[in-house]
């Protein structure tokens, strides 16, 4: 017997965005495989953030279709999956129930200031999957562990330097198990000697789990280390894709050797 | 004129009697219209056109027209509706729903001021809207505007002499039914002006107490 060929756990299919009269995101399609580690890379405003955004249901797409795990995202079957087929908008039950393959990490944290980091991870957990307090802390303090900072549960989050936020805040997005996570440039806000801490939590979590990872970063080098594949994204539309090796050191579009020639002059390492 | 202890005795429980319900009138109308102005922030904040848009109407025409008014209309009109309310009830619910048009702009104030990145971190972290009401937003939204409420409950506090009008016996009535009976206004009005004097600066110092205790959350 053959084992059947993997389906893909995200795919995009020709999804448009625009704010106003910028239009971000123009026909774009593209699919991820289950445990693949995707770096995207590409100018500011070029659309890579919005995808992630798109894919947390933080903003919604103006056509196409997206489907996780071959699940519709942002549609849902009529007639409550009716043989005739059709499909209509997704109802805020269907985006929650979706909502819970996907977890994400963002730039400025965004930790609960008014919660202990422990609280902080456990709040999900206990609202969302119905854990008790005592199983959402085990799993807790095995995520602090993780990220390093098992000696901070009791701490709150105004007393911890950013690194150590978005250590708590990766862990906080790992306690409800997605199936995918999506990191928005984890450590632009971070001071340059705090950036490495991260990207050591993030390499243990790619080694350790399977977990599907996009990641939209600035960090060449991290890009280059971590990523299975990686996308050059420009004006909402991917330039050109493949792996790292080929898109750091043999970049073939013209824009993708332009970009990469303007960071690495900026100072990011390759 | 001159001042007479012995009248100031012998008015002083009728007046202790008005205190007391001058007290209950501002702790109830300031509880009623703490419910009244977050209510009224939530539902303006309704994406349905058809809660918010009239909402905001009738928070715009209560604020707008005066308490006193108000207050003869719960009291006096209702009741041709059949609808009878006792006086403190009238009184209380007059408070509440004006003061809560007040209290509703705090809210929103401190609503907006929790960060975007909140909203979405609750999102992403798969939270109901009202989870991320109850444990994300409000519990950060609230310490800060703590101060800026009970300012209003110490205004209200200033204007329960109004309730007088639709017959409630509070302070401000006891003494000029005192006053009237014994045709002597000295006394009775300097003691309604000195116990306001005396809850207010009490509650000030209160205020100042809060403002240090919830001040701010750190971020």
């Amino acid at each position: 017997m053959n084992a059947p060929a993997p389906e893909p756990i995200i795919e995009i299919d020709s999804i448009s965005k625009s704010f106003g009269d910028f239009q971000v995101l123009d026909g774009l399609s593209m699919n991820v495989m289950p445990g693949e580690k995707l770096a995207l890379i590409g100018p500011s405003g070029s659309g890579k953030t919005t995808i992630l955004r798109i894919l947390m249901t933080l903003e919604s797409i103006d056509s196409g279709h997206i489907r996780i795990d071959g699940e519709e995202l942002y549609h849902m079957p009529k007639n409550g999956g009716a043989k005739d087929g059709g499909l209509v908008p997704a109802s805020e039950a269907h985006l929650h129930r979706m909502r819970q393959k996907i977890g994400m990490v963002f730039q400025l944290f965004n930790l609960f200031p008014h919660k202990s980091v422990i609280d902080n991870i456990t709040l999900a957990p206990m609202l969302t999957k119905g854990a008790s307090r005592a199983e959402a802390e085990t799993r807790a303090m095995e995520l602090l562990d993780m990220v390093g900072m098992a000696d901070k549960a009791r701490a709150m989050p105004a007393q911890l330097s950013g690194g150590q936020k978005q250590r708590i805040a990766i862990a906080r997005a790992l306690a409800l198990s997605p199936k995918i996570m999506l990191f928005d440039e984890v450590t632009s806000a971070l001071d340059p000697e705090l950036v490495e801490e991260v990207l050591n939590v993030m390499r243990k979590l790619a080694q350790e789990t399977d977990t599907t990872m996009l990641l939209v970063t600035h960090e060449m080098g991290f890009a280059h280390d971590f990523a299975d594949r990686v996308l050059f994204f420009d004006a909402g539309k991917i330039v050109e894709e493949g792996a790292p090796e080929d898109i750091f050191s043999n970049p073939r579009e013209e824009r993708t050797q332009g970009f990469l020639k303007k960071i690495i002059a900026a100072g990011h390492r390759v | 004129m001159e001042w007479d202890w012995d009248f100031v005795w012998k008015i002083m429980p009728t007046l202790i009697e008005g205190v007391k319900i001058t007290i209950i009138a501002t702790l109830l109308g300031s509880v009623l219209s703490t419910v009244v102005g977050l209510a009224i922030a939530l539902l303006r904040r309704s994406p349905t056109r058809l809660i918010s848009m009239p909402v905001s109407f009738a928070a715009e025409f209560i604020r707008g027209t005066p308490l006193l008014v108000q207050l003869y209309f719960i009291f006096y009109v209702l009741p041709d509706f059949g609808i009878l309310l006792p006086p403190l009830v009238a009184g209380v619910i007059g408070l509440g729903l004006h003061y809560g048009t007040y209290t509703a702009e705090v809210y929103r104030a401190g609503i907006d001021n929790v960060p975007r990145g909140q909203w979405e971190a609750a999102k992403a972290c798969n939270l109901t809207g009202g989870q991320t009401w109850t444990h994300v937003i409000l519990p950060q939204a609230i310490p800060p505007m703590i101060p800026a409420l009970a300012n209003y409950f110490i205004a209200m506090f200033k204007e329960t002499p109004l309730l007088s009008v639709i017959t409630v016996l509070e302070l401000m009535n006891q003494a000029k039914s005192v006053a009237n009976s014994y045709y002597r206004y000295v006394e009775p009005m300097t003691l309604v002006g000195a116990f306001f004097l005396t809850i207010s600066l009490l509650s000030v110092f209160g205020l100042r107490w809060l403002e240090k205790r919830y001040g701010r959350i750190e971020r």
